[in-house]
């Protein structure tokens, strides 16, 4: 790696030290049982207003009536989602005269946007009207990463209560974490963002005569709020078909390493909010450490692997060296004003996060670069993960972790003094099988059927790396994508869809199933027998758990994939 | 589940005003009032006229302009079809463009045979619209440019320096050479 690589690296790894803990503070006197709220002068009457509008009682919610709001909020915001593109040919907001979405697409897109995925079948700038980007994409982005939030809060509060029988209100959780976290963020990282060139206006695409003579359309729209929130909230869907490669959305150097930060800062911060909310930092220290190691392996090959360049353009004499007159390295898919190694930290960043935006085309990474995005999204988004969704992700290979030490040593397993019990282990096996089930199986079908195989761009160990990716991404609600794959046929949007919505609530609901189990019980005091949490040694076997849960899971099809195409490069 | 339906109903309405129209619109009159150029797309003019934006990169062919690297934006830096080629690193498509373009690079600019030729000026960019090449890439073009147009190199090579970009705050990103703003100032040479 060149020392701007290293420089790049270290910055970021600055910014998000520095700031995460303070946010994760905030973040839990917001959620925590006994803390004043901070600015409760500003947002208290705000929020009280709004629970006047919308009838809602504050009382707290068992996990069952937690759940049953998220669902129905959830229900509610597709319905809404899916009307909306269907209509938008009709409606305000469309400058440039777009029609109605199909039905399919219109079904995928809905579903994407919900879950916090945003995989997008379509081209932002050619299908969605100003105004579905604006009251319903953008919307989306808010409240799926506050939903997201809502659950790891219930989680965490399931470990750190004693003996109570509810877990919080679902709408009260909800309003504060778009209102209190979200909204102000999104807000001042709107402006940073303009300032930088990222476009916010209303304009009508406007066509001009280039130096040339010839005709450029130069598109508008309302970019950089939506900008900031996609990846603020890990929501990652663009306003421009090509994302943050695109220079109207990440035009400058600054503000590819302004992106990564806003995409890491919430995710990192959980930790600290769940170490203060366990009054016991250790334990959040420890799922940290596990999350950040993932992140930083991550990090470092790719951006290894990118920066060393293609293999097979050397022998077609192409300079692919990285010095002070170029930026060298794979540079295929990537923009100059990044070049490859912080392309490479961007991908790492944007799948170990659930966000899923793209400043490069992962699809032309070489094959041990591109290994690290599907990677780091078959983790199942913990490194650090997506808002809230990373969290509870982590906590749950925790349960797993303290398992299976438990086993060794044969006592009764204990987090945070929670016995943890068979019903228990059965939701934690449940929440860790659907996911895989369904990119396995999807994925399967896909490479045998020729309706699907004809989507693909790249043939080969390329082409199943495609699909996997596709289905691995959509399940695990990342959002990127090896782009080469046509996702806008039938079967993509349906069955992509699918894997979306069960990668989404069919997660949330075991892990919320966990919340409430827990949060009856007692907390028994540490005794010579448990086995602490709060260590590196903690920290070293959740790690080792995810790999190895990953790693059997998905070895086979990554083995077939990349690693049969990197063996071979060359030949 | 349906008593739940009337607050998810208020609810989401009540987000998407904040965060669909309010939110959005306090954006839009800061980021105009304070950023009105950049939020406007950071538009270009020559002579009176709008003549693209310096982040969006345009597609310059004529032998008295720098040329941008390939693009796989529809036709070649198409504003509202904006993408890569998404072909794999062992890709035969890949590797038979880049040959090409290798070769046409050489001969365009007068380089030898087997001279090497910077991976940037080869390849497409992620978003197909990238208004950057590496200043390596321009000093192998500046000859052609300056012959073409009876220039000194040297006076060339002062625009590509005037013309050269980031990284941000010293640190962050790659120096790039933005081209439209160098062609700019080249046609300003008279």
């Amino acid at each position: 790696m060149s020392g701007q690589g290293w420089i790049q690296l270290l910055v970021l790894v600055v910014l998000v030290g520095a700031t995460a803990p303070f946010l994760g503070i905030y973040i839990a006197r917001i959620y925590g049982d006994d803390e004043t709220r901070p600015l409760e002068r500003v947002f208290g009457p705000i929020e009280n207003a709004i629970f006047r509008l919308c009838r809602i009682g504050r009382r707290e919610q068992r996990w069952t009536g937690y759940t049953i709001s998220l669902l129905a909020f959830s229900l509610v915001s597709v319905l809404f989602l899916y009307a909306l593109q269907r209509l938008q040919g009709g409606l305000p907001g469309n400058p440039n005269g777009l029609p109605g979405v199909p039905a399919p697409l219109s079904f995928n897109t809905a579903a994407s946007f919900l879950t916090n995925t945003n995989w997008q079948n379509y081209s932002g700038e050619s299908t969605m009207s100003f105004l579905t980007q604006m009251v319903g994409l953008a919307v989306q982005n808010f409240v799926s990463a506050a939903v997201g939030l809502t659950v790891a809060i219930a989680l965490i509060r399931g470990l750190v209560r004693r003996t109570s029988p509810t877990l919080g209100n679902f709408w009260v959780d909800l309003t504060r974490g778009v209102l209190r976290i979200l909204l102000p963020l999104a807000f001042l990282s709107a402006i940073v963002l303009a300032s930088q060139g990222v476009v916010q206006n209303f304009h009508q695409d406007r066509s001009v005569a280039t130096v040339e003579g010839t005709e450029q359309v130069i598109p508008g729209g309302p970019v950089a709020s939506q900008e900031s929130i996609k990846e603020l909230g890990t929501n990652g869907g663009g306003f421009y078909n090509a994302n943050s490669a695109h220079p109207f959305e990440n035009p400058n150097g600054f503000t590819n390493t302004f992106e990564m930060w806003l995409i890491l800062v919430i995710p990192v911060s959980l930790p600290f909010a769940f170490g203060r909310m366990a009054k016991d930092r250790r334990q959040g220290l420890a799922v940290l450490a596990a999350m950040m190691a993932l992140w930083l392996v991550g990090a470092l090959v790719a951006m290894h692997f990118e920066g060393a360049g293609n293999p097979n353009l050397t022998s077609l004499g192409v300079d692919q060296s990285i010095t002070s007159t170029q930026p060298g390295g794979n540079m295929e898919g990537k923009e100059t004003r990044f070049g490859p190694e912080a392309s490479g930290l961007f991908a790492n960043t944007t799948t170990g996060t659930s966000t899923g935006a793209v400043n490069a085309a992962h699809d032309s990474f070489t094959p041990a670069g591109g290994a690290v995005p599907l990677v780091q999204i078959m983790f199942g988004e913990v490194s650090p993960g997506g808002v809230g969704a990373g969290l509870y992700g982590m906590l749950i290979f925790a349960l797993l972790s303290v398992f299976i030490a438990g086993l060794m040593v044969g006592r009764t397993p204990e987090y945070l003094g929670k016995k943890i019990q068979a019903s228990e282990m059965k939701l934690v096996v449940l929440y860790i099988l659907f996911v895989p089930v369904c990119v396995l199986g999807f994925t399967a079908v896909s490479i045998v059927a020729d309706w699907a195989l004809s989507s693909l761009l790249n043939t080969g160990p390329h082409g199943l790396t495609e699909m996997t990716y596709a289905f691995t991404s959509a399940a695990n609600n990342n959002g990127s994508a090896f782009a080469g794959l046509s996702g806008n046929t039938d079967w993509f949007n349906t069955t992509l869809g699918i894997s979306m919505l069960v990668g989404r609530f069919f997660l949330i609901i075991p892990a919320m199933a966990i919340a409430g189990s827990l949060v009856r019980k007692q907390k028994v005091p540490p005794s010579a027998g448990t086995f602490p949490t709060g260590t590196p040694l903690f920290a070293t076997l959740l790690t080792g758990v995810v790999v190895i849960v990953v790693g059997l899971t998905y070895f086979p099809v990554v083995a077939l994939g990349p690693i049969v195409e990197q063996l071979t490069q060359g030949s | 589940m349906r008593r739940q339906i009337l607050p998810a109903v208020l609810m989401v309405v009540v987000f998407t005003v904040l965060c669909g129209l309010v939110y959005p619109l306090v954006v839009t009159g800061v980021a105009q009032a304070a950023f009105g150029h950049q939020a406007d797309g950071s538009l270009v003019s020559s002579n009176g006229q709008v003549v693209g934006s310096e982040l969006i990169g345009q597609g310059f062919t004529g032998d008295r302009y720098f040329w941008p690297r390939p693009s796989a934006a529809g036709d070649g830096y198409d504003a509202l079809a904006s993408g890569a080629s998404n072909l794999g690193p062992n890709d035969q498509t890949l590797l038979a463009d880049v040959e090409q373009r290798a070769a046409d690079y050489r001969t365009a600019n007068g380089l030898a045979a087997d001279a090497q030729v910077p991976v940037d000026a080869v390849t497409a960019s992620g978003s197909g619209l990238d208004p950057h090449i590496s200043v390596e890439n321009a000093r192998l073009q500046a000859p052609r440019v300056a012959r073409v147009r009876g220039l000194a190199v040297e006076r060339v090579h002062a625009l590509v320096d005037q013309a050269t970009e980031g990284p941000s705050l010293g640190i962050l990103g790659e120096k790039a050479v933005n081209v439209l703003r160098l062609n700019l100032l080249l046609d300003q040479q008279g």
